[in-house]
């Protein structure tokens, strides 16, 4: 068993009582919610007769479903708007505050968090989203819970939990140019596998880690899940810090952080942590990594060959064999040069505004190949309105992007913007999994944001490395 | 009724006939695309489980009747087990490894559940599936590779008879065969107490879950 970890701190501070299950009764500093996953807890809260609990610990936002072209009311798609309405009376009738689009707040509800200082070092963060282990960049122990337990926590502040060994991975060295917080991430999947994690909490640690600004945390904590763990986090540091002075939870209030800056530092991990498992990746031998078939474990360095399915573990041949088949590759070619017709440049994993401005860096001067569709979807209304200051929208668009308002969009096709039929798209999302996109037969390929503006500008796969880049504001 | 007074069944055992659904990495978005999901409530959803996989139409409008009623029965149905005759009535389902990874979207086993499935076998299972099916009291019991497609293979010449999951005590009968398998302990111990639905047992410790806010530094209560 793990001990004197953050997790073991975070845990034990929130620990309320043991149940006869033998899990623990945890309480949630911070509920997130947004459209799809909470109407039918709200639904169930209302069948029983029961409130919400704490309704100031809980935050909503819209993102899923929202339109990222035209959002103006009412939305064009009637089940859309429906799921809107519904969350605007759920937050109304319980008084939840709602950073909705025409707040200004409004974005991917693990984008907004961090941004306005709602995630913190030291709480539980849960919601009804996988992804939701982004918050773990902060310090914090946050994970994706389902219906039922949104409804738990809407009713009691808590959810039930059994508690989980503790992984560190630790990323020595330092990433090479082009390699970004997104490749360590795909090469973690990739090595562990994506139900390593099962039963584990990722402790991400090292120089490689610990260089990384906030956003590259946020980017490898997010994909945790991928890797089947259901949260990971990094130890809050000065990065961490500097980044929450800025947010509106300590910008006015530098007294309030001055208070809770002691206990951030408390629930670092020990220097003699234990650990049910350590492991080590060289993070200076890494490259880019993209992703060649239907799970993010599926990946490549850009210049290796892809595997051939005989030559892998027993239990990953079949699986294999279908996704080469389904996204057309070759064993032994590489991905480099793969013909895209999609580049999405959005989610939660990679829509942040560091991740635009260096993705707009690669594409100042240049032009998106004439047969590509390449959009921008901010992860929020402050990313989008922080980048437009920066003028990034122009070069966006002067290239051939479109640039749209922020949401979930192409990274579940849940609004109008899918790919169609055997469209191959270059994502900087974080799932290939077969019709993710919102078509059946479109094909996937997970990467860095800067590898998808590169594969946009030359409509294929194409390692950044070999292209130079020019200075934005 | 007040929560309190909501009867929660104790589940010791599931039985039923099977229906296997093979293959590792089995996610949520096979299992409900997101296209489904845009809905307020859970009810209708079994039609859709494993939708791409059953059927070749893309959209719910060409995938319902027009009307947002039912599925088109005569909507090309593909070689899944879940549109195999044999199977319709079956209701524990049998599968491979890192079942139902992905997203926490509990759509997933509300549309298994919604289409008959009360219990499930399997190599493996992610947690928040796995976590998701327990609110629901559809018990997620494992076995090692072979056991499960030794299952499979059985269920494949034998769809209409009855297979035995003993949450209690932790055994899968089928035929004359009674093999071991694996049920998480807090998860043992919520179905056959029938302690599942969480809610209420958490409630009844509203003051100590106050006690345990109050004494956070970064948390202002409202009062």
């Amino acid at each position: 068993m793990s001990e004197g970890t953050l997790y073991d701190k975070v845990w034990d501070e929130h620990a309320v009582t043991e149940l006869p299950t033998g899990q623990t009764q945890l309480f949630v500093g911070l509920h997130l919610i947004h459209e799809v996953t909470s109407p039918q807890a709200f639904g169930m809260l209302r069948e029983r007769d029961m409130e919400v609990a704490y309704p100031e610990l809980t935050h909503a936002t819209v993102d899923h479903i929202v339109p990222t072209a035209d959002q103006s009311r009412p939305y064009a798609d009637d089940a859309a708007e429906e799921m809107m309405s519904e969350l605007e009376r759920n937050v109304r009738d319980a008084g939840i505050q709602f950073s909705d689009p025409t707040s200004g707040d409004q974005g991917i509800v693990h984008v907004i968090g961090p941004e306005q200082g709602l995630t913190q070092p030291g709480t539980t963060i849960v919601c009804g989203d996988s992804h939701t282990s982004t918050h773990g960049a902060f310090g914090a122990l946050a994970f994706g819970i389902g219906t039922s337990q949104i409804r738990d926590v809407l009713a009691t502040g808590c959810v039930a939990m059994e508690k989980q060994k503790v992984r560190k991975i630790e990323v020595t060295g330092e990433l090479g140019d082009g390699v970004e917080a997104k490749d360590v991430i795909l090469e973690i999947i990739r090595r562990l596998g994506t139900d390593g994690g099962v039963g584990y909490v990722y402790e991400y640690a090292g120089e490689a880690v610990e260089n990384l600004d906030m956003e590259g945390r946020m980017s490898i904590c997010n994909m945790s899940i991928e890797g089947g763990a259901r949260a990971g986090y990094v130890n809050p540091d000065e990065t961490t810090y500097e980044w929450l002075k800025e947010t509106d939870a300590f910008a006015d209030d530098p007294e309030k952080f001055e208070r809770l800056k002691p206990y951030w530092e408390s629930v670092r991990s020990d220097e003699d942590a234990e650990y049910d498992d350590v492991v080590t990746i060289d993070g200076s031998e890494l490259e880019p990594v993209v992703t060649w078939g239907t799970t993010p474990g599926q990946g490549v360095g850009v210049t290796e060959p892809i595997p051939t399915p005989e030559d892998l573990p027993a239990d990953k041949r079949e699986t294999a064999r279908q996704a080469q088949e389904h996204m057309r590759v070759e064993p032994g070619e590489t991905m480099e040069g793969y013909e895209i017709d999609v580049a999405f440049l959005g989610s939660c994993t990679n829509a942040r505004l560091a991740d635009l401005r260096r993705a707009a860096r690669l594409v100042k001067g240049r032009e998106v190949h004439p047969d590509v569709r390449a959009l921008v979807v901010p992860g929020s209304q402050r990313v989008q309105s922080a980048a437009e200051a920066d003028g990034l929208d122009e070069i966006f668009e002067a290239a051939g992007f479109e640039w749209r308002n922020a949401g979930c969009s192409m990274c579940l096709g849940m609004n109008d913007d899918q790919l169609e039929g055997d469209e191959a798209s270059a994502s900087s999302s974080n799932r290939n999994f077969v019709g993710r996109q919102g078509s059946k037969d479109g094909r996937t390929v997970l990467m860095n944001p800067r590898m998808v503006a590169a594969a946009a500008i030359n409509g294929e796969v194409t390692d950044v490395r070999e292209m130079k880049e020019v200075t934005v504001a | 009724m007040s929560e309190t007074d909501t009867d929660i069944p104790e589940v010791t055992a599931v039985s039923g006939s099977g229906v296997p659904v093979r293959g590792n990495d089995i996610d949520t978005d096979q299992i409900i695309p997101a296209r489904f999901m845009k809905v307020v409530t859970f009810d209708g959803l079994g039609e859709f489980a494993f939708f791409d996989q059953r059927f070749d139409s893309a959209t719910p409008e060409e995938s319902r009747d027009g009307d947002g009623g039912a599925v088109d029965e005569n909507d090309d149905p593909k070689d899944h087990p879940f549109n195999d005759e044999r199977f319709q009535d079956s209701s524990v389902m049998v599968v491979n490894a890192n079942f139902g990874c992905g997203s926490s979207r509990e759509h997933a086993p509300q549309a298994l559940m919604r289409w008959g499935i009360d219990a499930i076998v399997g190599e493996s299972f992610a947690e928040i599936f796995a976590g998701n099916c327990l609110a629901l009291g559809i018990p997620t019991v494992t076995a090692d590779h072979e056991t499960v497609t030794d299952l499979q293979e059985w269920v494949e010449t034998h769809p209409d008879e009855e297979i035995e999951v003993d949450v209690e005590a932790e055994t899968v009968t089928y035929g004359e065969t009674t093999v071991d398998v694996t049920v998480d302990d807090a998860q043992r111990k919520a179905l056959v107490d029938g302690v599942w639905d969480t809610t209420a047992l958490m409630k009844s410790n509203a003051q100590a879950v106050r006690e345990t806010a109050q004494s956070l530094p970064y948390v202002s209560l409202d009062d």
